[in-house]
Order: C-alpha cells, then sequence, then structure tokens
C-alpha cells in the first residue's frame, strides 16, 4: 500500500483530477470549500487540464455543469431534475450536512436524500479511498451508453470531508483505460443543431421519457457491476452496489450508509464478542435502489434495524420505508424490521447507542413485540441540551 | 458598415412561420431578426417563458441550437455551453468551425425577476455571450401578471384595475438598462422592432465585442396588453415616439441615445391604444396619472439632453402632480 493521508475532499479532487475532468464549476460552501480550492490551486498551477469556474450560486453552478456536460443540495435541487432529463452525465460531489434549521455544519443525509427522486445515481462512501474510488466509478456508469444520467458521489462533512486518511491514488494510465475520454450522444453542434429540454405538453409523452429516465436508472446497476469488475482487476479493490459485513451467519443485522458504518462494525464486533450473531450491511449505492442485493442479503434474518441518519418529520427515516418495501413481498422475510434514526447533525454516536439497536432487535425477536421507532440520544447529552434550553430561557 | 439601409436585413430567416405563438408577437419577431445579424452558429439558452413553449416536442421551429434551463439561471447555462465550447475546441476535440454565438433569451420575468441573480453573475465574469430580453412588460406566459418592468398605471392580472386601485400598478418600472450598466457590462442596448436598422446595426456592434453584450427589446403583447395583433409595429412605433422606450446604448457605460425624438407625441398617444391603461381614459381621464407618467417621460429627455447636447420638444402634462404612494 502506496497511501497517502488525504482529507475526504482532497481524495474528491483527487477522483476528479484522475479522472480528467474538462470542466469544473464551483461554488463554495462548508464543509466542501477544500474540494473546490484544490482544484482550483491544481488548474492554476498547470497540474490539472480543466477549466474551473466559480460561480454565484449552487443552482447556476448546477445549470452550468449540466449544460456543459460539486454543495447547497437543497437550493439546486430544481436543477437536479432538469439535469437528469437533460441525460447529461456528469458528477456532483455533495458533502453531506444537516439541512437549517437550526444550521448545523456537520452530516446528516437530508441533503442527499432530497435528491433520491432526482433522477441522479447515488453512491455513498465510507472513506476517503472511497470517495477518490467511487468518483471514478461513478463518472464510467454515468457516461455509459446504456446510462446516460448524472450521478451524486456522497461523502460525510468533516467526518470525511476534514479526516485524513490513507488512500491509495490509482495510476493515472490504468485510470485511462478504465475511464475512456467520454463521446457525447447527440451533442449541441453548429453544423448539428439540437434542442435540448423541449417542452411536451402531453402526460403520454412525459411517461414516456420519465420511464426511460427510470429504466436507465435501473440499467445501471449491472453497469456498475461490470465497471467493478473491471475495477478490481485493475486496482485491486471490490466495489458492489452493497457491502456485507459479517452477514453469513447473522440474525440481526443493521442497514447504514456512509462514514458511520465505521461505528456499526465496531458494535458488530462487540456483539459478536458476546455470542449475539449481528451482522452489517452498508448501502454503497442507493440509486438505483439495490433491491435484489437488499432482498437476497436480508432473507431468513431474524431482525433488521434500518439505520437512518436523516429525518422526516411526520414519517421518520427515509431509507426505512424503501427496505420495508423491498422485503415486504419476499418469501423468508426477516421476522421485524425496526427503524432507527441517530446521529442528526453529525452527532455523536457511542457504542452504548449503536449495542442499544442490536439489544432492541434482539428483544424484540425473543418478545414477539412489534418494533417501535428508536430516536437514538444519550440521558447525558439530553441533560446538556435541557442545561442550555434553560440558558436559553433565561431560567438557567 | 453592413447595415445602410433597412433592405440589407438578411432574407435568411432561421425561425420557421407556423410557431406556436401569438400573431403579432413582438418577442419572437425580436428574436428572429436577432438570429438573422448572429447568422446560422447560434445556441440559444432560454429561460422559462413564451418562447419556452415554441420548443414543443417533437416540432421546433428553429433551425439552431436551444437549450431551456430553469427560471432562474439561463445565463448559467450559457456559461456551461460558452465553457463547454471553449474547451473542446481548445483541446482539439471539436473543430473551430464549430464555436457558436451563444444567446441567452428571456422575457422580462426572468430578466428583470427571477433571473437577476445569475445575470449578475454572468456580468461579473465576463461572461462572452449575447443575452436578449423580450420586454413585454409583465408574465406574459402565464396570463399577464405584474413583473418589475411593468410601468407605473398598467394593470395585469395580480394588479388588476378596482375601485380602490383604479390605476392598477403604481410601483415603477426597473429601469434595467442602468441596473446592467451599474454592473460593468460591456455593452447595453434597447431595441424596438418598429426600427429594424437601429435593431440591425445594435445587434451587429456587439458582435464585434467580447463580454457580456445584453440586449432589451420592447416586445408588444397583443394579448396581454391588449390590442389588435396587426397594431404592433404601429405600436413600437409610438412607444418611441412618445419617448417612453428610449432607444439608446452604452459603450463601455458610456451612453448615447441612437434615436431621438426631437418633438415628443404626448403619451396618451400611445398609452390609449392598448386595453391595459384604458382605466387611465374611462370612464374620465385620469389626468394626474397621465400628467405623472407624461412627466417622468418628459424629465428623462431634459436629463438625457442636458447630458449628450441634444433638444427635445416635450409636452405640456395636463396637470402636474406627486403621485401618492
Amino acid at each position: 500500500m502506496n497511501g497517502k493521508l488525504l482529507t475526504g475532499n482532497v481524495a474528491a479532487a483527487a477522483g476528479a483530477m484522475l479522472a480528467r475532468v474538462d470542466y469544473v464549476p464551483a461554488y463554495p460552501i462548508t464543509p466542501q470549500t477544500e474540494i473546490i480550492e484544490t482544484i482550483a490551486d491544481w488548474v492554476r498551477e498547470g497540474k490539472m487540464d480543466s477549466r474551473f469556474v466559480q460561480l454565484e450560486s449552487e443552482h447556476s453552478m448546477l445549470t452550468a455543469a449540466g449544460a456543459a456536460s460539486l454543495a447547497g443540495m437543497l437550493y439546486t435541487l430544481e436543477m437536479l431534475y432538469n439535469v437528469s432529463g437533460w441525460r447529461a452525465p456528469m458528477l456532483l460531489a455533495n458533502v453531506s450536512r444537516g439541512v437549517a434549521a437550526p444550521i448545523v455544519l456537520e452530516p446528516d443525509h437530508n441533503d442527499v436524500l432530497a435528491a433520491r427522486d432526482s433522477g441522479f445515481l447515488q453512491f455513498h462512501s465510507e472513506t476517503c479511498q472511497e470517495v477518490t474510488d467511487l468518483v471514478l466509478l461513478a463518472y464510467r456508469v454515468a457516461e455509459d451508453r446504456r446510462v446516460m444520467l448524472p450521478a451524486i458521489v456522497n461523502l460525510d462533512g468533516f467526518y470525511l470531508s476534514f479526516t485524513r486518511e490513507p488512500v491509495v491514488l490509482p495510476e493515472q494510465r490504468a485510470v485511462d483505460r478504465f475511464l475512456p475520454p467520454y463521446e457525447p450522444v447527440g451533442p449541441m453542434r453548429a453544423t448539428k443543431p439540437v434542442s435540448r429540454g423541449s417542452s411536451v405538453f402531453e402526460g403520454h409523452l412525459y411517461s414516456y421519457f420519465r420511464y426511460n429516465q427510470h429504466a436507465a436508472a435501473l440499467k445501471a446497476k449491472e453497469v456498475f457491476n461490470e465497471a467493478a469488475k473491471e475495477f478490481e482487476d485493475l486496482f485491486g479493490r471490490r466495489y458492489g452496489p452493497v457491502e456485507g459485513y459479517m452477514l453469513e451467519d447473522a440474525d440481526y443485522v443493521i442497514v447504514m450508509s456512509n462514514s458511520f458504518t465505521a461505528l456499526g462494525r465496531q458494535a458488530v464486533k462487540r456483539m459478536r464478542e458476546r455470542r449475539v450473531k449481528a451482522g452489517l450491511l452498508k448501502l454503497v449505492m442507493v440509486r438505483p435502489f439495490p433491491t435484489d442485493e437488499i432482498a437476497s442479503l436480508l432473507r431468513g434474518r431474524k431482525a433488521v434495524a434500518v439505520f437512518d441518519q436523516n429525518l422526516a418529520p411526520g414519517s421518520g427515516g427515509i431509507l426505512y420505508p424503501e427496505v420495508a418495501g423491498v422485503l415486504y413481498n419476499m418469501k423468508g422475510r426477516p421476522d421485524a424490521i425496526l427503524p432507527v434514526v441517530g446521529a442528526l447533525g453529525g452527532k455523536q454516536t457511542s457504542a452504548k447507542e449503536l449495542d442499544a439497536v442490536f439489544e432492541e432487535m434482539v428483544a424484540i425477536e425473543r418478545e414477539g413485540k412489534p418494533p417501535a421507532p428508536m430516536f437514538l440520544m444519550r440521558r447525558d447529552e439530553m441533560t446538556r441540551v435541557k442545561k442550555m434550553v434553560s440558558v436559553a430561557e433565561g431560567t438557567g | 458598415m453592413r447595415f445602410r439601409t433597412l433592405k440589407d436585413m438578411p432574407k435568411e430567416d432561421y425561425f420557421s412561420p407556423g410557431n406556436t405563438l401569438c400573431a403579432g408577437c413582438g418577442g419572437i419577431l425580436a428574436a428572429r431578426i436577432f438570429h438573422k445579424v448572429l447568422g446560422p452558429k447560434v445556441a440559444w439558452v432560454n429561460a422559462a417563458g413564451c418562447m419556452t413553449v415554441t420548443m414543443s416536442y417533437p416540432l421546433s421551429p428553429l433551425k439552431s441550437n436551444w437549450l431551456y434551463t430553469a427560471f432562474a439561471a439561463a445565463p448559467a447555462g450559457a456559461q456551461g455551453v460558452r465553457d463547454a465550447l471553449d474547451v473542446l475546441i481548445a483541446k482539439g476535440k471539436i473543430p473551430a468551425s464549430e464555436d457558436m454565438k451563444v444567446v441567452v433569451v428571456t422575457g422580462d420575468g426572468a430578466a428583470y425577476d427571477i433571473g437577476l441573480q445569475s445575470t449578475a453573475g454572468a456580468i461579473d465574469r465576463r461572461l462572452d455571450f449575447y443575452y436578449l430580453c423580450y420586454d413585454n412588460e409583465a408574465y406574459g406566459n402565464t396570463g399577464f401578471q405584474v413583473s418589475s418592468s411593468t410601468p407605473y398605471g398598467s394593470s395585469t392580472k395580480t394588479t388588476p384595475t378596482t375601485a380602490a386601485y383604479p390605476l392598477g400598478n403604481t410601483a415603477r418600472k426597473k429601469d434595467l438598462f442602468e441596473v446592467w450598466r451599474s454592473m460593468k457590462a460591456p455593452y447595453v442596448a434597447t431595441l424596438a422592432n418598429s426600427h429594424g436598422l437601429d435593431f440591425l446595426r445594435k445587434v451587429e456592434k456587439g458582435t464585434g465585442m467580447s463580454g457580456p453584450k445584453m440586449y432589451i427589446a420592447l416586445a408588444a403583447c397583443p394579448t396581454g396588453w391588449g390590442f389588435d395583433s396587426r397594431q404592433s409595429i404601429e405600436l413600437e412605433k409610438l412607444a418611441v415616439a412618445t419617448g417612453i422606450w428610449p432607444l439608446k446604448e452604452s459603450v463601455d457605460g458610456v451612453v448615447r441615445h441612437t434615436v431621438v425624438p426631437r418633438v415628443l407625441t404626448p403619451v396618451e398617444e400611445y398609452l390609449k391604444t392598448q386595453e391595459r391603461f384604458s382605466h387611465l381614459f374611462e370612464p374620465a381621464a385620469k389626468v394626474d396619472a397621465l400628467a405623472v407618467i407624461q412627466e417622468s417621460v418628459n424629465k428623462y429627455w431634459l436629463d438625457a439632453g442636458a447630458r449628450e447636447g441634444f433638444q427635445v420638444k416635450v409636452p405640456e402634462p395636463a396637470a402636474v402632480k406627486t403621485p401618492s404612494r
């Protein structure tokens, strides 16, 4: 391993450089600014042969990116739908951050999951190495003629963006083999004009184009698997739409994504020491949703917990119903699916909290009680919250 | 000079007949003339508006490229197209002969209101593009609601004339020409379809410059303004003759009026031709409001004449009174 210590942000920038990205429209926002500062440096130093343009908003940034074929994700939400409708295979690195109000800097996934229905493919990274690798894989899948959809690579703010981890940067020559120059389909040319984003005033036409987008997004899984195999041959690292950890004989499985998955792995190990057959399923690909993989890996388990690092007020976690939907019509489905919401705004998540999730799964299974949603918060945290509230109210 | 008389207007038309816009639309006419000057190699970048609905799958009246972006973001789309062309040509991925002129086309809703931020960004970055705003002084495509381009005294669907609001819209029309000029756009010009030669020459002038080239074209709107569609050109002529629509340009911030109406026609002559102003005359003439409009036109031209050294004879307003706010 010739790993260099890189932050998640620099790992994302490195992925863009290795992918020989021609064009980087950008807009600064914590915690992703280091990505665009790094790329701006490389471009100005001549290390990266790209055009870097800083726009005046995320909304404009994405418009320019899509029109040419990194986030205030929500401000540009409208343009996510447009760019995927243009079938422009660009890449957006999203550095997750909890959504205001109240303002917070650290991550949860309400931002990136708000884009779940936009037509962008989504790949979520646990480590800085995955950031670089998924950038390359995402470009490869997005640009495939069978797909032609834009993609998001997600990395958690702070936990990855500002954390240095060893990253093995792939050789440029190998990357060039893996990621050949992009050949656009029906590009805008002076001598061969096209119209993009035309209006369609009839529902059946609109439905046709929307179904096409869905079919392409579904196809992206097969294309990803092909690309991942070639990636493994070239670079030695294996990726799949999902990743299992100690799943073989697991009775109790927690479903997680992104950087907090590392904490889930530790919880699994602790549970195993206590002779609880625990396991973990990590979602790497969130769009398309890896239904078959989830179904086959969760079949026959006693209980499953879906750890949602996001909150849909009035509903609960966003991924829970998606996972439950996959499992419902399956033979041998788990006896219980436990909804868990935690780590909002990057809230520190202790060993005890994750252990409690497994303990709850075991209790549900043993006592046959229906799973009640868990919202993780420790007593000592709640004591601190109450103190703050009393200060704010002038009674502390 | 390429354009000596109106007969020099290029014969080629890049919009096919039979598009979906209203008969007598000043907006599509402005886009047609604009395109004639720029020639065939054009990429239009559009924000939501009347033009948007002309590109209705699978048909297009346009012989050049078209990209619809979103209401607030057309200049950012132009940035992407311009940068893509530059990068592809520089890297030898497409020949230089594939280069195009990148033109943002929007109505006043996008230009004056929701898209002003992205326009400001494109001007700041000195993006090499054209902006054609066809100004029909309201949100025409959605049925004529007030925009910040709507003039004082115009009724619109969201500023209707009622007993409590006898004048309709009482806000003043935003001076987009000055907004763009203050942002240091190297070229800013106003256009009217009725003054074709002036129109042609200004677009031609822009082709010799790099950076943002900004145009505001008066777009007579038969359905929104309420007049017979045959009268579009006549109305635009009157808008210029009354001094309500000044034809001018700014080169690196220096303003020059390109058509000076030496004797201004009274504003009533223009206002009374249109349904949107009909409440100013019926049931009885609203003398104070008409005076406010005439006064503001007079002041504009007297100030401009003093700055540029020309004389304009202005009509006497029927009455002078500062309007209550």
